[in-house]
């Protein structure tokens, strides 16, 4: 059976490698020090898209990604290991938004592509380690979710049959489709950039991206049609504008604060056997051990 | 009304012990907003479950009991917990950042509009004043998080919706029974009146769960690597100081990412909260995201050939030199001083 699989991925700041000039002085994030990477968990998500499309010859894979003009690198990275196509929703009205406001606009556009089996997406973006987007997704769709996959073992007869990884153990569940899944960072690692479909889809822009380059592209583009990768904006989704957005989150940052621990006057010693023996003997007498 | 409801999650007929935690939270936030604290259990033969709750200072405890609603499954728990909040209308609703809680809370606040904040590390009460709306709320739930891994610490308000709703990690908050005779009212759910039968669209085929073979958040002393123990087997090590001493072996996200410790063993902020009478920390650098998972120790011993490695700040021992000769002799000099 071929399915119609969208996959939900997110250029993100790369926060696990935070370097020295990654907040400025006054407390904020430098976001311009982050290099800015494929979600962790959307590529697992991606390849568990991947193997269910090697597994149901005729399926296609799209990539469906919400932020600024860059985060079209993300559908490139998608068709460069196999996705077939993609969709950048980006619009100022989408700016500030929270989990729900980000699942509100990602619905309206999976609305709008209408035609899907399963909808695939990392647990949660390392920018904020929410894992909200996913199951508030389902939830204005009306669909049932999976979460914590691990493992997606078989779709068959409009039913999925999913391994989660859960914290002390795994489950084995059956949903029946359409569903949301979102994927853990302990499934299958994705697969590596394909060199054919990196010649083929080098060139693959956005329109806003083609107007940055140069005119040659305009020719190449037309000839081959799957270099031009889809916008969308606000009305294409044909989202209500009040429910985008900051407008649309119902939560506020109250203030920020750059996390700073409270040094302590602390004892320094070397490896030395006196001085590791001395403090064995100090620890033991007041009773910190033994 | 408008009071302040914790969802207790349960497995094999306990409540899970964040849940209980959460309780605790909840009944100083009660307290403080002067209403009543309210729980929730959801599962099947749950007779007598308000044993477990009622301790911890539960008014209400809402029971919602069907074979049909265990093992957990999103959408039944989802569907009583809107209909439940729809009609009591609380002022704050908690879970735990679990598999479970982190499942379900999105989804109930996706369907009441109302903000959902992950895995708060404190929740306080305050005003808030809009300046450019110029409105003023008194008493909002603070949801207070870290962001981007750690670096940041933010506030979140949610002032126009609710409930206001956190989840928040097993082991940062304190659980604490108030009064073993407490006493509360049990109200128990109509199913059928809040349960569709379309909402039974995901079955559990098979469940494989196991006592957790690690109990970090009851140790009196941790031991503790990072990325710098430089492999699995030098890991090792740390078992052996840990079986000498009493310890139990905790690790850093990198020394789990790097495959070196099993996850159920991740110190930090995505993994437990630990506050033991001691922690030796070994090859560990410090990111922010571990240190607030274990700051609040009563003594650090930090071990690290880096002698300006950021855990040395907090650290009441530094040792600088390599663990490779630092852990055995901690362990030879334990074992003459302890004859």
């Amino acid at each position: 059976m071929s399915l119609k699989i969208v996959v939900l991925a997110k250029q993100v700041p790369d926060t696990h490698n935070v370097g020295k000039d990654a907040m400025k002085a006054d407390g904020t994030v430098n976001r311009a020090a982050l290099p800015a990477i494929f979600n962790p968990e959307d590529l697992n998500a991606l390849e568990q898209a991947l193997r269910l499309k090697d597994k149901n010859p005729g399926s296609t894979v799209t990539i469906l990604t919400m932020g600024p003009g860059k985060a079209a690198e993300v559908i490139r990275e998608g068709l460069y290991r196999g996705a077939d196509n993609g969709y950048l929703l980006t619009d100022r009205a989408f700016a500030g938004a929270d989990t729900l406001a980000t699942s509100y606009a990602i619905h309206m556009a999976i609305k709008k592509i209408k035609d899907f089996d399963v909808i695939i997406g990392g647990r949660q973006a390392i920018d904020g380690d929410t894992a909200q987007v996913g199951p508030q997704v389902a939830e204005k769709l009306g669909i049932p979710q999976v979460t914590y996959a691990e493992d997606i073992l078989s779709v068959e007869n409009g039913k999925a049959t999913v391994k989660r990884r859960l914290e002390r153990g795994t489950e084995v569940v059956s949903v029946a489709l359409p569903a949301v899944i979102t994927v853990n960072g302990s499934a299958a690692p994705c697969r590596p950039r394909n060199a054919k479909l990196i010649q083929k889809y080098k060139y693959a822009k956005t329109i806003t991206e083609k107007q940055e380059v140069i005119n040659d592209y305009a020719d190449l583009c037309n000839q081959r049609p799957y270099l031009n990768l889809q916008e969308w904006s606000v009305d294409d989704v044909q989202a209500d504008r009040q429910f985008c957005g900051l407008s649309g989150s119902p939560t506020k940052v109250k203030n920020i604060e750059s996390v700073v621990f409270q040094a302590k006057e602390s004892k320094k010693l070397t490896a030395a056997d006196n001085e590791i023996e001395e403090l064995i003997k100090e620890l033991m007498a007041n009773h910190t051990i033994g | 009304m408008n009071n302040i409801f914790v969802y207790c999650e349960i497995e094999d007929g306990i409540i899970g012990d964040v849940s209980l935690e959460l309780l605790t939270k909840g009944r100083s936030l009660a307290n403080k907003l002067n209403c009543k604290l309210e729980a929730v259990v959801i599962g099947a033969n749950l007779k007598g479950i308000e044993s477990q709750v009622f301790p911890y200072g539960v008014d209400v405890l809402h029971v919602a009991d069907d074979a049909r609603l265990y093992p957990y499954t999103s959408l039944p728990h989802t569907s009583i917990l809107i209909n439940l909040f729809k009609q009591e209308k609380p002022q704050i609703a908690l879970m735990g950042a679990t598999s479970i809680g982190r499942d379900l809370g999105p989804r109930v606040s996706s369907a009441l509009f109302s903000g959902l904040t992950a895995d708060c590390t404190s929740l306080e009460i305050g005003d808030h004043e809009d300046k450019k709306e110029g409105k003023s709320y008194k008493d909002l739930l603070y949801q207070i998080r870290p962001a981007f891994g750690g670096n940041i610490v933010a506030t979140i308000i949610n002032p126009d919706q609710r409930p206001q709703m956190a989840t928040v990690r097993e082991g940062v908050m304190k659980k604490e029974i108030l009064d073993a005779n407490y006493k509360g009212e049990i109200k128990q759910i109509d199913v059928k009146k809040f349960v569709n039968n379309t909402d039974f669209v995901v079955e559990v085929i098979e469940r494989h769960m196991e006592k957790s073979k690690v109990n970090l958040k009851g140790a009196s002393i941790i031991v503790a690597g990072g990325y710098g123990m430089g492999s699995k087997e030098n890991f090792q090590m740390l078992y052996d100081l840990a079986s000498v001493i009493g310890a139990e072996v905790g690790a850093s996200r990198a020394a789990v990412d790097g495959g070196f410790a099993e996850h159920e063993r991740q110190i930090g902020q995505t993994g437990v909260t630990v506050r033991p009478k001691l922690y030796i920390a070994c090859g560990i650098s410090g990111q922010i995201q571990h240190i607030a998972g274990m700051q609040e120790s009563s003594v650090i011993i930090a071990i690290n050939t880096d002698p300006n490695a950021p855990i040395n700040t907090i650290a009441d021992y530094v040792i600088t030199g390599s663990v490779e000769e630092v852990v055995p002799k901690l362990i030879k000099y334990y074992k003459k001083n302890s004859k």
